[in-house]
């Protein structure tokens, strides 16, 4: 979405609109008015809000997703156990129902707030806007936001994060890349969990996984790791510093950063402000 | 199913922009949607009967233009059409690609009636 109007305007759609391309055509002596604007404005809207708000506060805002089971909470649990004090964490869990995650993490001694989402398959950037006023950001540096598990959703509704995170769990195959290439296409890092298992596996191979990651064009580093044993938690906990450090250089500056694919495509119009399209109601 | 949730936003900005032209009725939705959109076409048709009951849209065709996957090679240039999970070159098969159409859910335009006198 582009911050100046909302719009939505590809190299791949542009002719439609230009001309006489098919939508610039009043059809049926009715009035056609020319819209163009992304159908999840008003979510986009709320999510540039709440990046605004954690830029504000200095603080990463990490949006993790995967299927339900993938070992999200127990990789936040270890997570913040390693970190000690080196950062400072707080988490929004997002759930149908329960207070269990967000109590687990209490119990590691940090701020959690439990969204339950009813029968939301995926959390909103309102629901996380809803959030933000029951956790206090100062003195935080890094805020998880465990999205529902679901890897259909939540990959269409931007929260407000500056990067995604994809698990993938050994258990599930290693082809759902493939399988669910818009989760997997948004993610800018991602975890194969649970590597633990592997050794009683035989169907899983983390470099297949990567390999189909890769054939969504995606460049997003691959870490494979166990919460449960400590494997491979070290480059994962490199990665969050680096993150942290990469934040604390664009708060200086000024500057924010939004995940790397975006679920409306806003990265390829960058010179979508050239055409003259006329649409002014952008509260 | 987020389609649903999707529909509802859609009729928020229906009715924003039919306020604003001061439209009787809406009488044709169009829509531009791409496979890495997330967005299932049949779906959103289904949640649209829903989300429009009782408002300035019911009754209107919802139309869906489904867009192609394409990529464009950052290595050798080519443009082609791809599957949504294999998103590389066409031509050369390196991944290093930019798509440039396949993941939109726009609203494109509306038809609508203006009230008489407005």
């Amino acid at each position: 979405m582009c911050d100046t109007c909302g719009c939505n305007i590809t190299e791949g759609n542009r002719h439609l609109i230009e001309g006489d391309g098919r939508l610039a055509q009043t059809e049926s002596g009715r009035e056609a008015i020319t819209v163009l604007q992304g159908l999840l404005s008003a979510n986009d809207r709320e999510a540039a809000h709440n990046r605004e708000h954690f830029d504000r506060h200095g603080v990463l805002a990490l949006n993790l997703m995967s299927s339900p089971g993938s070992g999200k909470t127990r990789l936040l649990e270890e997570t913040i156990a390693a970190l000690g004090t080196e950062l400072r964490i707080a988490v929004i869990e997002g759930d149908l129902e329960t207070e269990n995650d967000a109590q687990r993490i209490r119990d590691k001694g940090v701020q959690a707030i439990q969204i339950t989402t009813g029968t939301a398959c995926h959390l909103d950037a309102h629901m996380v806007h809803k959030a933000l006023h029951q956790i206090d950001l100062d003195g935080v540096d890094i805020l998880f936001i465990e999205n529902v598990g679901n890897l259909v959703c939540p990959a269409s509704f931007d929260l407000g994060q500056h990067r995604n995170i994809t698990l993938l769990s050994v258990t599930e195959g290693d082809d759902k890349p493939a399988k669910y290439p818009v989760m997997f296409r948004a993610a800018d890092l991602m975890l194969v969990s649970k590597s633990d298992l592997l050794a009683v596996l035989d169907d899983f191979a983390p470099e297949k996984a990567e390999r189909h990651l890769r054939e969504l064009a995606s460049a997003a580093p691959v870490y494979t790791l166990s919460a449960k044993s400590g494997e491979g938690m070290p480059a994962w906990l490199e990665w969050l510093h680096a993150e942290h450090a990469a934040m604390t250089e664009r708060v200086a500056l000024g500057q924010t950063v939004r995940p790397a694919v975006q679920p409306d495509g806003q990265l390829m119009h960058a010179h979508a402000h050239q055409h003259g399209h006329a649409h002014q109601d952008h509260d | 199913m987020h389609e649903l949730a999707v529909c509802q936003s859609l009729m928020n900005q229906v009715e924003q922009i039919a306020r604003r032209e001061n439209a009787e009725c809406v009488t044709r939705i169009l829509l531009s949607v791409g496979p890495l959109s997330g967005v299932e076409a049949q779906l959103l048709i289904d949640a649209f009967s829903i989300a429009s009951a009782g408002t300035v849209a019911e009754g209107a065709v919802l139309v869906i233009e489904e867009q192609a996957v394409r990529v464009k090679c950052l290595s050798c240039g080519a443009e082609s059409d791809v599957r949504p999970n294999r998103l590389l070159c066409g031509s050369c098969g390196d991944f290093r690609t930019r798509l440039i159409s396949g993941d939109e859910m726009m609203l494109m335009s509306l038809e609508l009636e203006r009230r008489e006198n407005a």
